[in-house]
């Protein structure tokens, strides 16, 4: 996205200044990077020769001759890989700021392209030095430190529900689909191989085994790829989720292939026996990595259930979990990939429910930096690699493998395709098969695992990793880019920008309620009926133990209700207060509009009360009007590198003007009848405890925010708070409730921890309370109002 | 005329009123003589005694949506005591899901028709409107196992939900307005993203699935 379109205005030069230092920057680094590490690693044993004769010399020199103190000196050496890495990583950073900053290119090529390039431009630097280039596609490296993070981002925002009903499509993609063309590659290659021309050449001393584990590498469809190349076209969320799913769960298959034919490699035959033991391996292999996951999702959740009071290490327990399950899969050979999805998805909906909301956003933007960093830097070390490793280019060899990988992946989609469409209600377009056929990415995965290769073993070792280069040059490349024009030009659905309405919500739940009802009726035990059977073991049992107090009883529906209000209360203050806001619908409906017309008391009330001008009713409905009807949100999209927006970059200085015009306005608010009611929640509910945005060591602390940061304290829940307006009571008690009321004008109080003792009895009185006023405050630090009196006696 | 039918006929009937082949139609008069007893109609307490509704918290009204008389899509409203299997079928046929074959337009009245079903299970008074009431009804059902807060939150909820439908079909109201409730077209309005011929369907069999079927569905 572009940031300034300065380039067009009169004073596009000044604007531009800073992109042209930025460039510049960019390229400094660049050099350096390059040259840096070349004059180090070319070295390395001559300047550890010369540390030894320094320390020699010293020695000497004490005896001898005194050298002056060494005011500056220059030790390399000792920071050579931490200093590496961080310029690899700034490098991968800075390229990405870059292509954002060329407006047109960003979206016309995608991501992964330009950032190949740019690791080929490195690599021929390095090379056009005459140094050896740093094998930094190592397959160690790859898989323990660049992969993970990716695949944890995935797998923790994996889109549970669209993944579990289209599971089947997926599977069959993932295992049946791989394995097909792993058989397909590796046996028409090997035929080909076999053809005796008139030259014979190394090409028919390749076996059958080395073939077909050539097959089984080139074979999977690469998650990363397929993550970097399909978030920039926004296909719908069926497409993407087979894609998708397929890439992650063909790691099993992959993987048991690989050790299969890597194992017999050098034995040379494969006997039936063998290929039993491989599909016994194949479900040890997926079952155990999910299982292994699995226990470390729930581990992960137990454990967020105790760190009420250690808000700050919650995200670390998420990482760290997540990454032994990893490790964990991979020590028994096991998928190491699905052991992390599993893990993820299976510990998301306990831990979001006991985190506090700052980890949250924190564990969402430490996943998607660490794994756009990873991503990015994985593409450029392809790039890299490519111009370093050691090439054997066969014509032959490499156009057939190419020409097979689109033939195979058509042809197995198709057939599939076929046999699925028999299956499934939904069933699968032409244009759906051509997506998926042609969305089959291959990436860096591949070539890591041809990298693995033991030269002895396979001797034509080097001719795989140049078609397995090819291949993923050519599917990220042509693939890669054409695919977005394709899917314009074949009108395929793209991804509804759809606002969740709290409608939705409803009637989503009120459909799998029905549905289930009616499988009932009809008799058979559907997919409705397990699904909810299913749920209802998570409520009674799961869920008590692995979600803290009271929150395990919160159903969905308020939980996603009393989300919705936070974000509408986050929003509300963003956009800067009641003046100006930019609703999508602006409409003059609200609350009134739609209560039934009932004479009660409240009436009669109103009318005791000063009426407002109607220039205030106005500004005041809007302000009602807006907060209620605020239902665009962003869906969690596939976008991975954006987030809901953070609250807290607003400046200081404006919440506190917006603070002013907003406590003048609610003392307004609190005269108008027909409030939203909320529901008044038990005693201490942690309902309350999430809605809050306080600093997270002090969550449940007594003392009420008293930091520089302006927090929102949303707090839909509580039912007794200085300035909730209960309508019925202030004309109970009439004059009484109402000075003190205007007294603390401001909404957005801490009820802190003594609401505990003060909330039983509390409790019920505060029936109707009028929240929105709550919701409607900023969030400014409560400094002119009684910071420390939280509540009415 | 009814009574030297043959079978064979009577489903050819009910294949063209409903679009079910004729194993489903015949695995599904097998699921209703269980139901009836073999007798010739249901009533609402042989559907009330099959196990597994019970832990559904809108149970009722899909018993109800079976005795609709609006769902028989011959304008008559009202309720029936007792159905027989063309009705039970005729309900069923709401739940069917689109096949390849099915066109633009029919997706679109199919669409149609699975709105209009779930919109007869809210109206409950039959007026065409979905009143703030029946709304809030509907909702406080669907949070009814969750206690005291589940009532409380029904309330907001359904007000929110019901601020949201307004606010979108009917954006400009005078303040002293009125919205009397959600028109069918509102409703098909706010469920437009949820793509309904998609989602409300479920699997009916083809096979004879007297086999399958695990567990008894009466007793």
């Amino acid at each position: 996205m572009p940031l300034r379109t300065g380039s067009h205005s009169p004073a596009g030069f000044g604007k531009s200044l800073p992109e042209r230092g930025l460039l510049l920057l960019m390229v400094l680094v660049f050099l350096e990077g390059s040259v840096l590490p070349l004059g180090a690693a070319s070295s390395p044993d001559i300047s550890h020769q010369a540390n030894l004769d320094d320390h020699k010399a010293a020695h000497e020199g004490h005896n001898s001759t005194k050298k002056p103190f060494p005011v500056l000196a220059l030790e390399y050496d000792r920071v050579q890989i931490p200093f590496e890495i961080s310029l690899w990583v700034l490098l991968a950073s800075l390229m990405k700021l870059g292509f954002h900053l060329i407006p047109r290119l960003s979206s016309i090529v995608p991501e992964s392209c330009l950032l190949i390039v740019v690791g080929l431009l490195v690599g021929g630097l390095i090379k056009l030095a005459g140094e050896e280039v740093p094998p930094v596609l190592d397959s160690r490296l790859f898989f323990l430190c660049l992969l993970p993070p990716i695949i944890l981002d995935a797998g923790y925002f994996l889109p549970i529900r669209p993944f579990m009903e289209n599971l089947g499509t997926i599977l069959m993609f993932a295992v049946v689909g791989t394995l097909w063309n792993a058989f397909f590659i590796g046996g028409v290659l090997y035929g080909v191989t076999q053809i005796q021309p008139a030259n014979p050449s190394s090409l028919n001393q390749i076996e059958l085994l080395p073939c077909l584990l050539f097959g089984s590498i080139i074979s999977a469809v690469d998650p990363v790829a397929v993550l970097a190349v399909f978030e920039e076209i926004h296909i719908n969320e069926l497409l993407h989720i087979l894609v998708f799913g397929e890439s992650l769960l063909n790691d099993a298959v992959t993987v048991v292939l690989y050790h299969l034919f890597e194992e017999y490699a050098g034995v040379g035959t494969v006997t039936l026996l063998d290929g039993i033991l491989g599909v016994i391996s194949f479900l040890v292999v997926a079952l155990g990595g999910v299982l292994v996951g699995a226990i470390y999702g729930i581990l992960a959740a137990f454990t967020s259930r105790f760190t009420s009071h250690t808000r700050v290490i919650e995200p670390l327990f998420v990482f760290v979990y997540s990454y032994m399950a990893y490790l964990s899969a991979e020590i028994f050979h096991l998928s190491g990939i699905m052991a992390l999805i599993a893990c993820g998805a299976v510990m998301r909906p306990y831990v979001e429910a006991n985190i506090s909301h700052k980890s949250h956003t924190t564990i969402k933007y430490f996943l998607k930096m660490w794994s756009s960093v990873s991503e990015t830097l994985i593409f450029i070390f392809l790039g890299v690699a490519t111009v370093d490793g050691p090439h054997a280019w066969n014509w032959t060899f490499v156009t057939v493998t190419v020409i097979l990988c689109l033939v195979a992946r058509v042809i197995g989609v198709v057939g599939l395709t076929f046999v699925i469409n028999k299956f499934r209600i939904v069933k699968l377009t032409t244009k759906d098969q051509f997506i998926i056929a042609y969305g089959g990415l291959r990436g860096a995965i591949a070539f890591s695992l041809g990298f693995l290769l033991n030269e002895d073993h396979f001797p034509m070792r080097k001719m795989f990793l140049t078609a397995i280069i090819t291949v993923i040059f050519f599917t990220v490349f042509v693939q890669g880019m054409t695919i977005k024009p394709l899917v314009e030009l074949l009108a395929v659905k793209k991804k509804q920008e759809a606002k969740r309405s709290i409608n939705e919500e409803i009637h989503t739940q009120f459909l799998d309620h029905l549905l289930t009802g009616i499988e009932d009726i009809c008799g058979h035990y559907g997919h409705h009926h397990w699904k909810d059977k299913l749920n209802r073991f998570n409520k009674k049992y799961v869920k008590k133990c692995l979600i803290a107090g009271e929150r395990s009883k919160e159903p969905q529906l308020i939980a996603f209700y009393h989300k919705m209000e936070m974000k509408q209360a986050i929003e509300l203050v963003e956009s800067g207060g009641g003046s100006k806001l930019p609703s999508a619908v602006p409409s003059t409906v609200s609350m009134q509009n739609i209560q039934p017309k009932k004479p009660p008391p409240a009436k009669a009330a109103e009318r005791a009360l000063p009426q407002l001008p109607k220039g205030r009713e106005e500004e005041i409905r809007k302000i009602l009007r807006s907060n209620l009807q605020r239902t665009r949100q962003r869906l969690r999209s596939y976008n991975r590198h954006t987030l809901v927006a953070d609250p807290y970059e607003d400046g200081f200085s404006e919440l506190l003007i917006k603070k002013q015009k907003m406590v003048e306005l609610e003392k307004k608010i609190k005269e108008m009848s027909n409030y939203l009611t909320v529901p008044a929640a038990p005693p201490d509910s942690p309902t309350m405890r999430r809605a809050r945005l306080a600093s997270d060591p002090q969550a449940y602390s007594v003392k009420p925010v008293s930091d520089s940061v302006p927090t929102i304290q949303v707090d839909l829940a509580s039912p007794q708070s200085p300035d909730s307006v209960n309508l019925l009571d202030e004309f109970k008690h009439a004059g009484q409730q109402q000075p003190q009321v205007e007294d603390q004008g401001l909404m957005m109080k801490p009820p802190s921890g003594q609401s505990g003792p003060n909330k039983p009895h509390e409790a019920d009185q505060a029936r109707d309370q009028q929240k929105l006023t709550r919701c409607l405050s900023d969030p400014g630090p409560s400094a002119d109002e009684d910071e420390d009196e939280p509540f009415l006696p | 005329m009814g009574a030297k039918q043959t079978r064979a006929e009577k489903y050819q009937d009910l294949m063209d009123k409903t679009g079910f082949s004729p194993e489903q139609i015949k695995n599904l008069h097998t699921r209703f003589q269980q139901l009836s007893d073999n007798e010739e109609t249901i009533s609402r307490e042989d559907l009330e005694k099959i196990p597994a509704l019970a832990n559904n918290p809108i149970r009722k009204q899909i018993i109800e949506a079976f005795f609709d008389k609006r769902n028989q899509h011959q304008n008559e409203v009202g309720a029936f005591q007792e159905i027989g299997f063309e009705q039970f079928l005729m309900v069923m046929s709401h739940f069917r899901p689109p096949t390849l074959k099915t066109t633009e337009e029919e997706k679109e009245a199919m669409r149609k028709e699975k709105l209009r079903f779930l919109f007869n299970m809210h109206d409950t008074d039959n007026d065409g409107t979905i009143t703030l009431e029946e709304y809030r009804k509907v909702v406080e059902e669907l949070l009814k196992k969750s206690g005291a807060i589940g009532l409380e939150a029904a309330k907001a909820i359904a007000d929110a939900a019901m601020l949201e439908v307004a606010s979108t079909n009917v954006p400009h109201m005078a303040p002293e307005d009125f919205y009397e409730g959600i028109t069918f077209e509102h409703f098909e309005q706010i469920l437009k993203g949820l793509e309904m011929e998609s989602r409300m369907h479920i699997r009916f069999l083809d096979v004879d699935t007297t086999t399958m079927r695990c567990g008894k569905s009466k007793s």
